[in-house]
């Protein structure tokens, strides 16, 4: 156990959080599972058009590692199969009969888990659909089914901009999160580290409660919740081939789920945030419900808006007419920005925007106000002027601007040193955001990993 | 305005690709954001960004020379009427400064500007908001009386070798008006040394005052006889009040902005607040050159010349000491980039500028060759330092 309090990091002003109140909604008409967002993977398709599916069938597999299926979130009719540029996969649609058939996995009580071997839990899960919940760093992408990883870890916490809190979702899967955690014991030789805010009072007696776990505490602004983070506090990941596991709190309880009622569990609450809506709140629904099941067109406040899975720093644009992802526990609808040009706009004292820096009047005046913030850029594309404050918005010992240099000079020796191994986008969507000479350094950082994946 | 707007927008497909103005692009481009703030929305995650951009930040380093710069102007016309014995309103100083200065301005925006857009044009890249400040702190460094020509040559010297060679702003390993500076120090060195300089006046028609020197301060300090204490030989001038306070206000002759100690630390302090300029640099600078006088003072001797004697807080307020630590130390281009780095170059140069002034009275102006020397060296203090974090990683991996 270990208390680590982050001095380094900053929570964007933004406003537009959702209340902690879940809606359960009703069985969706039609879900989508979308397979472009699982990095690394290519899909190949398991299904046609038309074709009987039931909850777990498998609707289609990675090129690569066959033995990592996608499988229907419900039973029903595969209705479509839509594919973008290049005849790239895009989304597959069942229609749901609300037949709930399943593909069972064999019945099985809590005392036959215990006597289950490494290999069958691994193939349970594998032929379950359940295993991309089991995601490995470096690189972010779905876990390799026959590596045995150093440490797995659990981050409970969540600092993204009007994140979904874990403390308050993990109630769903309550009587299902310890079990999850024996089953995901089973699979390292190493620890399972639990990480959770530092701030005792908002934290859930079921994570405090958890056994079996190395417990850590973290207390900071946004990062300070990102995984990457903490592994970088708790057990760094070394040059040379090291790994480890993540794997979402709420996911370690559908595992749990998963192994007692022997199918794939579709379980997925969402929360509808953003300045945008009006009446935000959770939803318990199942994985691909459609985003227009809980957001509808009287629910939405300005002319034009932007719909993000995720959050507004790391999220994919979506529509109303969209579905929910696989990891995302967030929709968020911010407005657009405006077409209007302010005369010398960049010269306005600036009470009315937020900013990292102090050269508005709003950080001085209104210190802890919250903003409505839209997707204007706020200037043009430039060439690194840089200023440090990279640094100040990253509680890790690495130095962003060096290792973006790194990259471009595609240098994979030295972007090793500099620590890009230890990163993933969502660590430094806050360099991008405060950087002046609006740089987008998750683009960068997925270049550099990706050379080095393919150097292998 | 709404005017103006409509013709931007009415003309912009001409410069867009394919357009037949094609390749002035980058100078439309220029004005048309300059006037009004792009509207540009983001096109993948992050989806919002801070308001903050290069514009702004460099305009907030125009905001914080304001002080110096007013000051400076007025300085040019007080320090004339003066030399002449006339008497003078705050109105006449302020104007007959706006004629000297002015020009000088202009010339620098002018052809510094030049050079940036053809740069822009030929390597089809934006204009870069760096020259905004380039162009006015160039002039700050040099005296009223400093012929146009010599301006317009220098920062032609300034924009295309201190930065356009090196890959335009951004890629620069020396600050562009420094460059320009010292290219006029070596090229010219008549016409930006010596007593003659400093003050408006012109040596042949106009009639000065008896006792008029025209020498500065720190010149006075660095003629100072071996033996002899400086501080005894600045404060002891019959022309003009050379007291530590009236240096640190600024009623001295000098550059045109580093005279007002004063004026330059509301500059600072702009800066710091706003964090635009690195407090860890110009905290750096001064407690370097402090301590290196401080130093000198104890190594002073009989033999020494009498710089040496000079106090410790003097030397801050005399000559472009401020104005460099405050102004050109902290350009986050040319500067070391890391935390650690900021304070050995900030250290490095205040100690360097004092350590040229004193034991070398050729160059008393330390300042500029010190910032410049240690521009060239702030890539090899970044060096060590992140090759010490890839080594602490490295060792991580070998445990």
């Amino acid at each position: 156990m270990a208390e680590f309090n982050l001095k380094r990091g900053y929570d964007i002003r933004i406003s537009g959080e959702a209340e902690r109140d879940i809606e359960t909604l009703p069985s969706p008409k039609k879900v989508a599972l979308l397979p472009s967002e699982f990095p690394g993977i290519k899909p190949r398709l398991d299904v046609d058009e038309g074709d009987q599916v039931k909850v777990g069938t498998p609707l289609f597999h990675d090129k690569e590692r066959p033995e990592i299926k996608f499988v229907a979130p419900v039973s029903g009719k595969v209705a479509a199969i839509n594919r973008g540029e290049r005849r790239r996969l895009l989304e597959v649609v069942i229609e749901n009969d609300e037949q709930k058939n399943v593909e069972q996995n064999g019945n099985r009580d809590k005392k036959n888990i215990e006597k289950m071997s490494r290999e069958e839990i691994v193939s349970q899960l594998l032929n379950g659909g359940m295993w991309p919940h089991i995601r490995q760093r470096p690189f972010s992408k779905i876990a390799n089914p026959g590596d045995v990883p150093r440490d797995i870890f659990i981050s409970a916490m969540d600092t993204a901009p009007l994140a979904t809190d874990p403390n308050f979702i993990i109630e769903d899967v309550k009587e299902h999160f310890q079990f999850g955690l024996d089953i995901l014991s089973k699979l390292t030789d190493g620890k399972i580290h639990l990480s959770m805010t530092g701030k005792k009072e908002q934290r859930s007696a079921i994570f405090e409660q958890a056994e079996g776990v190395e417990k850590h505490y973290f207390t900071g602004n946004h990062p300070a919740g990102n995984v990457g983070v903490h592994i970088h506090h708790i057990d760094p990941i070394k040059i040379g081939g090291d790994f480890v596991w993540y794997v979402q709190p709420y996911a370690v309880g559908l595992i749990g789920k998963f192994f007692k009622q022997g199918y794939f569990a579709n379980d997925r609450i969402v929360a509808k945030v953003g300045s945008s809506l009006n009446n935000r709140k959770y939803y318990k629904t199942v994985v691909g419900a459609p985003i227009s099941t809980f957001i509808k067109e009287k629910d939405l406040n300005d002319e034009e808006q932007r719909f993000i899975l995720g959050d507004v720093l790391t999220g994919q644009k979506t529509s109303i007419k969209g579905y929910i992802s696989f990891y995302k526990h967030l929709v968020t609808v911010i407005p657009e920005g405006s077409e209007k040009r302010k005369l010398v706009g960049y010269f306005r004292p600036g009470m009315d925007l937020p900013s990292f820096s102090r050269t508005f009047l709003s950080s001085i005046l209104k210190k802890n106000d919250k903003f409505t913030m839209d997707t204007r850029i706020f200037g043009e594309h430039r060439a690194f002027v840089q200023t440090g404050s990279y640094e100040k918005v990253l509680p890790m010992d690495i130095y962003p601007a060096v290792l973006m240099k790194s990259i471009l000079a595609e240098d994979i020796e030295e972007m090793e040193g500099l620590g890009i191994l230890e990163l993933d986008e969502e660590d430094i969507a806050l360099c991008s955001y405060i950087d002046l000479s609006k740089t987008n350094f998750g683009a960068l950082l997925r270049h550099g990993l990706d050379l080095i994946e393919k150097e292998g | 305005m709404k005017l103006i707007e409509n013709n931007l927008e009415k003309h912009r497909y001409k410069f867009e690709k394919g357009g037949k103005l094609e390749k002035w692009a980058p100078l439309y481009r220029a004005a048309d954001t300059i006037m009004f703030w792009t509207s540009e929305r983001t096109k993948s995650a992050p989806h919002v960004r801070d308001a903050l951009d290069l514009k702004r930040f460099m305009m907030m380093v125009i905001v914080a020379l304001i002080p110096a710069t007013v000051f400076g102007i007025y300085n040019i016309g007080y320090q004339h009427y003066v030399a002449m014995g006339e008497s003078f309103s705050f109105i006449d100083a302020l104007g007959f400064g706006l004629v000297k200065f002015l020009p000088i301005v202009i010339v620098s925006y002018a052809v510094g500007g030049f050079w940036e857009v053809l740069f822009a044009i030929i390597r089809k890249h934006d204009i870069n908001e760096g020259f905004l400040v380039t162009g006015i702190l160039f002039p700050l460094t040099l005296p009223a009386t400093i012929p146009l020509w010599q301006v317009a040559v220098a920062i032609s010297f300034g924009v295309v070798l201190g930065k356009e060679v090196f890959g335009g702003t951004g890629m620069n390993i020396l600050n562009p008006a420094l460059t320009a500076r010292a290219f006029v120090f070596f090229a010219y060195p008549a016409r930006i040394s010596g007593d003659k300089v400093w003050t408006a006046v012109d040596m042949a028609k106009d009639k000065v005052v008896d006792g008029f020197s025209g020498a500065t301060p720190l010149l006075v300090a660095s003629n100072t006889p071996g033996g002899q204490s400086a501080i005894h030989n600045v404060t002891g001038t019959t022309y003009g009040d050379f007291s530590w306070i009236n240096m640190f206000y600024g009623l001295i002759p000098g550059s045109i902005g580093e005279t007002s100690t004063l004026a330059i630390l509301i500059g600072a302090l702009i800066l710091i607040i706003t964090g635009v300029g690195s407090w860890r640099i110009i905290v750096s600078v001064y407690a370097g050159g402090f301590l290196m006088a401080f130093l000198m003072n104890i190594f002073a001797g009989p033999q020494s010349t009498g710089m040496f004697t000079l106090p410790a807080h003097f030397h801050l307020v005399m000559g472009g000491f401020s104005f460099g630590a405050v102004f050109m130390a902290t350009d986050p281009v040319s500067a070391s980039q890391t935390y650690r780095g900021k304070w050995v170059y900030g250290f490095m140069i205040g100690a360097l500028a004092i350590l040229i002034r004193t034991v070398n009275p050729a160059y008393p102006e330390g300042m500029m060759l010190a910032i410049l020397f240690m521009n060239i060296f702030s890539p090899l203090i970044d060096h060590y330092i992140i090759k010490a974090n890839i080594n602490r990683r490295l060792s991580r991996a070998t445990q």
